[in-house]
């Protein structure tokens, strides 16, 4: 099932530049990237204060939704039209696929382009498009959404 | 201290994604179906967080630490490798069959939503499997 949705440049920008500063403050500040592929698969260690930051971070994601609500009055749409077997195999795949290539969109894509890092880089191109890919094969070949 | 900048981090980063719409997969998915029901917000996404994230990654450079820790921890940047190559595609077909990327998918937990459950539960499988299986 696909869902139209609007394109909402000024909302797109704005959001941006909120993670483009959380990105930049947590590296200014605390001299960490904000990947949160890596963040998240560095929870699983015995360091007390590794673990501690990482999930303060992640409590913050949450905090920052609940805040979005609290302002705005509703919740925030999360329409997911994949069917659950490819939610699964896709989540399967963004875990494994993060860690081997050490980065998601925001450590590859906003936090190692922004240190200009060569890996990175190429990380951001190769995501994007085998993502593009997949979408079209999915919905225009397969027609399995 | 140590909690409190992650914390705040935490907060805008989750604001930025619920501002901008990329907790929703409809939107992001959108994004990446050019030949369908192209919705380019993501790309705006993208430049309004490396119009701030670039300058200030390249003034912090210049520190010999960051203001309140002993060094900046950055990975490699130039090794090119088999890995790097192979994961990010892999990780490409994911999130292109969910629609989620790792930040997204942990945030709209927040909203209830089951098919973020279902991915975050895949996607630490998925991490877990590389750490203890594979990973040489």
């Amino acid at each position: 099932m696909v869902n139209v949705t609007e394109f909402t440049p000024w909302a797109g920008l704005g959001g941006g530049l909120l993670i483009g500063l959380s990105a930049g403050l947590l590296f200014l500040l605390a001299g960490r990237i904000s990947g949160l592929s890596g963040i998240t698969a560095g929870l699983f260690t015995r360091d007390r204060e590794e673990i501690q930051w990482r999930a303060a971070f992640i409590v913050g994601l949450w905090l920052g939704a609940i805040i979005y609500t609290a302002v705005t009055g509703h919740i925030m749409r999360v329409d997911a039209p994949s069917s659950l077997i490819l939610l699964a195999v896709g989540g399967f795949l963004v875990g494994l696929g993060t860690r081997m290539g050490s980065g998601c969109t925001a450590g590859h894509g906003i936090c190692g382009v922004a240190r200009l890092s060569k890996r990175s880089v190429l990380a951001t191109i190769i995501f994007f498009s085998t993502a593009l890919l997949t979408v079209y094969l999915v919905r225009h070949v397969g027609r399995w959404s | 201290m140590k909690i409190l900048i992650p914390l705040f981090c935490g907060i805008l980063f989750g604001l930025g994604l619920a501002v901008s719409g990329m907790v929703n997969p409809a939107k992001v998915l959108n994004f990446l179906d050019v030949a369908g029901q192209w919705d380019p917000t993501l790309a705006l996404v993208f430049a309004g967080a490396l119009l701030v994230a670039l300058p200030v990654y390249q003034l912090s450079l210049r520190r010999q630490k960051p203001v309140a820790g002993d060094e900046f921890k950055q990975p490699d940047k130039d090794r090119i490798t088999v890995k790097l190559v192979a994961g990010a595609a892999i990780f490409g077909i994911g999130w292109g069959l969910a629609g989620f990327c790792p930040g997204p998918g942990l945030t709209a937990l927040a909203a209830f939503s089951g098919a973020a459950v279902v991915f975050v539960v895949s996607m630490l499988t998925g991490m877990l499997l590389w750490r203890f299986l594979l990973q040489d």
